[in-house]
């Protein structure tokens, strides 16, 4: 049982190594699809179209880089707080081939026209049953792995991961029903309005557990550990998770504001969305609190400066979200650029920030390195994303705002005041400001790969032992 | 009409919202009750358990401000839905709806501003033509419902009309240009690739170039005489300019609504053309449908020249 004696940290080496490999091309696409809403000649031939490439970049972003940047970390966290080794290398490094081939799909078949037209969930059905099947692959080696740990209590960061492996399963499942018409052609089950709510269901709660509830799992376990301080709350953590994931659920409805969802389930949807508020803002407060009386490690830290800022914008962009559920301010804010605005403060700043600090943490330690090859890359890398994240947030509030004004500026005659092309024109420089944005944060993860590589050049794999189990841990 | 098929959809629906909010209140209410020790300094508080070596946990209380605002947004829930539709069938105390509001704030705007339009009603179209006053709002009209077409500067595009170069398909008097926009048109040429075969489609297509007086191959067109008096006459007559009657263009005038290149003329020939202006009476009213019709008359008769 000579494998029994350590943990698994071949399948968490594939998955980091990927995330930051993903992270450069989804970022990449990001701005390249930035630069064609600027300059439009980039927009070449049908298979490098913004309409095509969007849904590559948000794809890649979400579940490329943030995926397999969840599967590295919970496959690290479940072995490590339960004192075992994953219930079966064999399924997890399925999951990781299996995950990989789900990516290459969709870069393959986006570009090339195959969609089911719903937002992050465009692959088509063929691709759609590998994500079921790795996704089932993942559950077992996740929830088999705790259930045989030695420790006693469930640490609250698996709490996370597994509510989001089992929600993500629903999710994916129900919103991808579908009559296949053809090999990349197919059907969805639902019509109309039932279509759309379903699918916004799904899409919420893709954020809501995908972007959230995983990245909350990950900063519970590298926040107190690279601060070396106690989980602030423990009472506060369970309130927060089993308000969280039920209220995330009635969410998604506020994507349909004033369309023709029923009128019952938008009011539904927006209210839930406000009592979101202080569910979502309870991680935020275990994280900064737990950083409390660590503040001094911040000036020389810059991992800790990625954790510290990436629960500021999380606790910004969820602040945010509640207020532009409210049906009145979504009357402004929605179709505007300031919806993407927002998804950008919650994925630039919280779900990479939260990413590349456990991923700075993490890398050395499979690796066998006390830290990364350098430590001021990784400061170079926190500021260069910082100023790339405000840049680009910045940007896109003021057009975004401005956007909702000028479309809804009257003549004392009734007409609108602006033509629909004025108002193109008007956001111009807040488009070419926001590819700038892009840029920055990019150039950011290029540092993050260059730091990588040299590190894993270095270093040399190496998997922990399990310890024994220590005397308190009953 | 009710969104519900049966009444246990609803009924359904509000327990599970009901319960839901109180739910979340009671979690919130029997965890809240542990306060802070009196003393401050190092949290005593540790819950015992350890992971991954030195993973441990304070068992704080929650705070206060956030145990508040929780609550106020537990009451803000439950007083909406008391106020507005969301437990099923139930539509709240204000009985409000989207389509209510909707039809209210509509009502009101048409009773503000159809005045300003319908004032211009008495006059006729050339008079309005000549208010500046009008023709402001009147561009605003056309800024807001024809420029997707016909271009913000009224030049049109590849199968959309210029409306500024006193070339008409329907003609371009004022009667005429109101009837366009109150019951739009649906100009069709039939294809005749099938008909003619490629050959002579090409002969025709080099006709139609030589009315024009664009370069052309003088046999070719020759040939095409013929072809073109026997059918396409029937709809662009005989000297081939056309017939306003049908929404058949002048060919003879080097105005194109598709091009007139050879490839373009060929391809007109061979697949036909279809083409769709919507009617607009019924959504605009007569006052904005007067003032457009002065605005698009006015754009290709300058009625200061007059």
């Amino acid at each position: 049982m000579e494998t029994q004696s350590t943990y698994n940290y071949k399948v968490v080496r594939q998955f980091a190594v990927m995330t930051v490999v993903w992270g450069i091309v989804g970022m990449l696409m990001g701005v390249v699809i930035a630069a064609q809403l600027v300059w439009p000649d980039l927009n070449l031939g049908p298979w490098f179209h913004f309409g095509r490439l969007r849904p590559l970049h948000t794809n890649a972003v979400i579940f490329a880089f943030g995926g397999c940047g969840l599967f590295a970390t919970s496959y690290y966290v479940v072995q490590r707080t339960c004192n075992v080794r994953l219930i079966s290398d064999k399924l997890a490094a399925f999951t990781f081939w299996g995950w990989q081939a789900v990516i290459v799909a969709a870069a393959i078949t986006l570009p090339l026209g195959y969609t089911q037209s719903k937002e992050y969930a465009e692959l088509e059905w063929p691709i759609d049953i590998l994500i079921a099947l790795v996704w089932v692959a993942y559950a077992y080696v996740f929830f088999g792995t705790i259930a045989k740990r030695k420790i006693k209590h469930i640490y609250v960061a698996n709490w996370f991961y597994g509510a989001f492996i089992l929600t993500v399963a629903l999710l994916h499942i129900v919103n991808n029903l579908a009559v296949p018409a053809g090999f990349m052609k197919s059907y969805s089950i639902y019509a109309g309005a039932v279509d759309a709510m379903v699918q916004w269901w799904y899409g919420h709660n893709a954020v809501g557990f995908f972007l959230t509830a995983a990245f909350l799992g990950m900063m519970y376990y590298f926040v107190p550990k690279q601060a070396g301080r106690p989980v602030y709350s423990y009472r506060l953590s369970v309130v927060h998770f089993w308000a969280l994931i039920f209220t995330y659920m009635w969410a998604g409805p506020h994507h349909l504001h004033y369309t023709a969802l029923p009128d019952w389930t938008q009011s539904l949807g927006m209210v839930f969305s406000l009592i979101l508020l202080a569910p979502s803002w309870g991680g935020m407060i275990n994280g900064i609190m737990t950083l409390s009386g660590a503040w001094h490690k911040l000036r020389t830290d810059p991992i800790l400066k990625f954790l510290v800022v990436s629960l500021s914008f999380y606790g910004m962009s969820t602040f945010e979200g509640p207020m532009m559920a409210i049906k009145t301010v979504n009357a402004l804010s929605h179709y505007t650029d300031w919806t993407i605005g927002h998804v950008h403060s919650g994925a630039l700043g919280w779900v990479g920030f939260i990413t590349m600090g456990s991923l700075y943490y993490l890398i050395p330690r499979l690796w066998g390195r006390e830290e990364m090859y350098s430590v001021k890359l990784i400061e170079a890398h926190f500021w260069l994303a910082t100023i790339g994240v405000v840049l680009y947030i910045a940007a896109l509030w003021i057009s975004g705002v401005m956007q909702g004004l000028m479309w809804r500026a009257l003549n004392p005659d009734g007409t609108l005041t602006y033509a629909f092309a004025e108002v193109v024109k008007a956001t111009y420089p807040y488009h070419f400001v926001r590819f700038l944005g892009g840029a920055f944060y990019l150039t950011g993860m290029f540092l993050m790969a260059y730091n990588t590589y040299r590190t894993v050049f270095v270093g040399r794999a190496v998997d922990a032992k399990i310890p024994a189990v220590s005397a308190h841990a009953h | 009409m009710s969104d519900f098929v049966s009444d246990f959809w609803s009924v359904y629906i509000s327990v599970i919202v009901i319960a839901g909010v109180v739910g979340l209140g009671y979690l919130l209410f029997s965890q809240g009750k542990a306060v802070a020790p009196k003393q401050g300094g190092e949290k005593v508080d540790i819950t015992g358990h350890v992971w991954d070596g030195d993973l441990v946990e304070y068992n704080n209380p929650l705070p206060r401000w956030w145990m508040w605002m929780f609550y106020i947004t537990l009451a803000f829930g439950a007083g909406y839905l008391a106020l507005y539709p969301g437990l099923g069938k139930f539509q709240g105390l204000f009985g409000w709806s989207s389509v209510g509001q909707y039809t209210k704030e509509r009502n009101d705007a048409e009773a503000k501003f159809q005045p300003l339009y319908d004032q211009f009603l008495k006059q006729d179209v050339k008079a309005v033509a000549a208010d500046p006053k009008a023709q402001e709002m009147g561009k605003r009209l056309f800024q807001t419902y024809c420029v997707q077409c016909h271009g913000a500067d009224a030049r049109g595009a590849k199968g959309f009309p210029n409306l500024t170069d006193n070339d008409w398909l329907y003609g371009g008097d004022p009667a005429t240009i109101k009837t366009t926009i109150e019951a739009g048109r649906h100009g069709q040429m039939p294809p005749f690739g099938a008909a003619f075969g490629e050959e002579k489609v090409k002969d025709v297509a080099h006709y139609v170039m030589s009315l024009s007086g664009k370069k052309h191959d003088a046999d070719r067109a020759q040939r095409g005489t013929e072809t073109f008096k026997a059918v396409c006459a029937a709809c662009h007559g005989p000297d081939g300019k056309g017939n306003q009657g049908v929404g058949a263009p002048n060919l003879t005038d080097n105005v194109w609504l598709y091009g007139g290149t050879e490839k373009t003329i060929i391809e007109t020939v061979t697949n036909g053309r279809n083409n769709q202006m919507p009617a607009w009476k019924d959504f605009l009213g007569d006052g904005k449908v007067h003032l457009l019709t002065a605005y698009v008359w006015g754009l290709s008769n300058n009625p200061k020249a007059q």
